[in-house]
């Protein structure tokens, strides 16, 4: 018991003391993932709305792929994203393997399906009359998908707090891809794992409650967005 | 007098949904500054002969011609689609402010800053929603959210307006301030309309054209009177109800007692139409009374009428009867009182009814 307290208390002095290597990780994190939902917002939302927007055969099958993505197991990310990276594998020229870089790609492996789920059903949520209205405006079909994705931005950000809260959370590939080197690649995820290794409880709760905070962040915009109506 | 331009022609109209014919309109065309309402039962092709002009179903064949040009290329029904502003069932705004909103169409066509404000400003007041404009269209009661729908549908300055019951669900009150406001700008800017209802007296009292549709075709086209009185067929006469509907003039109006001119017979009615409109009398036909005597002496009923029967048929417990008074008329009468006062066709009687028992609608002029 008194070693929880004695950690809780110590974390507390940690943070207050703004320690600078504590900060330097929080901060890493946050950029990486930051990164890789960007990526993931960019290539989920665009390639998502095509997919609700048109019908092709096959599109079930893609849909079902891509919901399936939504549950990808990281350590399996970190697995591939690793043989992809090696120095003898395909892109091993790109010398990435153990830099932030591979975790940006690994992250965003991760996000984008996260992301492309949620905008398919988003847009497939919207009412089937509005892309009728809307074109009754008179739209082109370049403004019809802008005017459609507006509607939806709402739940298409829950798609993206969705992503971020995905990847800044996920400790396997980051640690896998990244290494874990200190000042370098090592994030919220791998230093927590790495201090509860060593014992140093106090730092792995300093960071686990800088996580935890990032996380409320997140589910508290998520459960704003859901609580929203849409208009008559 | 000049004959009106067509400003839209559908010439053989086809379209399909999972195999079965869904519409099937060998011509229709609609004429500037006209009114035409479009009744049918659910399932008719009425909102899908609306989405095909707009261009919004795929046609399994046939064309649309706008201002006599046939729209072939996505860049012409995109310019005929900007002349037509339609307003569908649920008013389907946007999720930002009522500005916004009616703003909507106008952005799309790229007008300036200026003109989109001049107008929004405009139609907002027009349909009295000027103190909501900064309002989040969620925000909005069904009434009120309607209000906006017609607003974003006439601030684009549309040269036809196509309405998909766009009044349902609302009380009567509400509805009837709607089709006022609405119908008062369409006669102000010329507009030509099609109304998908369901209310027989609002297509008399707003359109001068009324299109029956069935299963995807036309059963009858004219005038709401010609419609009404003298439906086509058993289906369009159980459609449109078995009222008899007479067209006259007001004489005169001394505090509600009007009375109405229809086919040199006066008829008195209780309203506000004033002397000189043109009205429609609608009378129910269990409300009109059958007598061998003249019963003038004997009733309250203010209108009373020699008549000849034309007609009998059969309507269950009941006989329909079609009178001619010098106006056509119809009657239904008990089988038992049939048999008493030994009706037969061609028989001579009185027909009387009450000046409570008329329903005058104003009728749409121009």
């Amino acid at each position: 018991m008194d070693l929880i307290i004695e950690g809780i208390v110590k974390a507390f002095q940690l943070l207050a003391s703004l320690d600078p290597e504590v900060l330097g990780i929080a901060w890493l994190s946050l950029k990486v993932s930051g990164l890789a939902t960007l990526v993931s917002l960019v290539i989920g939302i665009s390639v998502g709305t095509m997919v609700a927007l048109t019908s092709f055969p096959g599109k079930k099958i893609l849909v079902s792929l891509v919901n399936t993505g939504m549950g990808l197991p990281p350590v399996v990310v970190g697995l591939f994203v690793s043989i992809l990276l090696w120095r003898n594998g395909p892109l091993g020229f790109l010398e990435l393997l153990y830099t932030p870089g591979a975790i940006i790609i690994a992250q965003s492996v991760i996000a984008t399906p996260i992301v492309m789920g949620i905008t398919i059903a988003a847009m497939q949520n919207l009412p089937a009359n509005l892309r009728l209205q809307i074109l009754a405006l008179g739209a082109t079909r370049f403004q019809l998908v802008w005017m459609l994705v507006k509607e939806a931005r709402l739940p298409l950000m829950a798609g993206v707090m969705a992503g971020f809260g995905g990847v800044i959370s996920e400790v396997g590939a980051s640690i896998m891809v990244g290494g874990n080197v200190r000042g370098y690649t090592r994030v919220l995820t791998t230093a927590t794992v790495m201090e509860t290794g060593r014992g140093n409880f106090d730092v792995a709760i300093a960071l686990s409650l800088i996580l935890l905070l990032f996380c409320f962040v997140i589910n508290y915009v998520l459960t704003h967005i859901q609580q929203r109506e849409r208009p008559r | 007098m000049k004959q009106p331009h067509s400003m839209l022609d559908l010439k053989d109209l086809k379209v399909d949904r999972g195999g079965v014919r869904i519409l099937d309109i060998p011509s229709f065309s609609l004429y500037e500054k006209e009114f035409v309402s479009l009744i049918g039962p659910n399932g008719a092709g009425k909102s899908t002969l609306l989405l095909s002009i707009m261009g919004l179903l795929k046609l399994a064949s046939g064309s649309v011609w706008y201002r006599g040009k046939e729209i072939q290329s996505d860049a012409s029904r995109l310019h005929m689609r900007r002349k037509i502003a339609m307003v569908l069932q649920e008013p389907m705004l946007f999720d930002s402010t009522v500005y916004e909103n009616v703003a909507s169409g106008l952005k799309i066509r790229g007008v300036g800053r200026a003109e989109i404000r001049s107008r929004v400003m405009t139609y907002l007041e027009r349909f009295n929603l000027a103190d909501m404009a900064g309002r989040s269209a969620r925000k909005l009661s069904g009434g009120e959210a309607r209000r906006v729908s017609l607003a974003r549908a006439f601030a684009v300055e549309p040269e036809m307006i196509f309405f998909d019951e766009p009044f349902a669900n609302l009380d009567a009150p509400t509805r009837q301030s709607l089709t006022d406001d609405m119908d008062k700008i369409i006669r102000e800017k010329g507009i030509a309309a099609i109304l998908v209802t369901h209310d027989q007296s609002e297509a008399l009292r707003l359109s001068n054209r009324v299109v029956v549709l069935n299963g995807g075709a036309v059963v009858q086209d004219g005038t709401p009177a010609a419609v009404m009185n003298s439906p086509v067929n058993e289906f369009v006469a159980n459609f449109v109800g078995m009222e008899t509907i007479l067209e006259g003039v007001v004489l005169s109006n001394v505090e509600q007692q009007m009375a109405v001119l229809v086919g040199g017979h006066e008829i008195d009615a209780i309203g506000s139409g004033l002397p000189g409109n043109a009205v429609y009398c609608c009378i129910r036909p269990e409300n009109v009374t059958v007598s061998i005597a003249n019963p003038a002496h004997k009733t309250s009923a203010r209108n009373v009428y020699p008549a000849r029967i034309v007609e009998i048929a059969s309507m269950g417990p009941f006989l329909r009867l079609k009178l001619d008074c010098g106006f056509p008329l119809t009657s239904y009468v008990t089988r038992e009182s049939f048999a008493a006062l030994a009706l037969s066709q061609g028989c001579a009687v009185y027909a009387s009814f009450k000046a409570t028992s008329v329903h005058p609608i104003g009728k749409r002029t121009g």
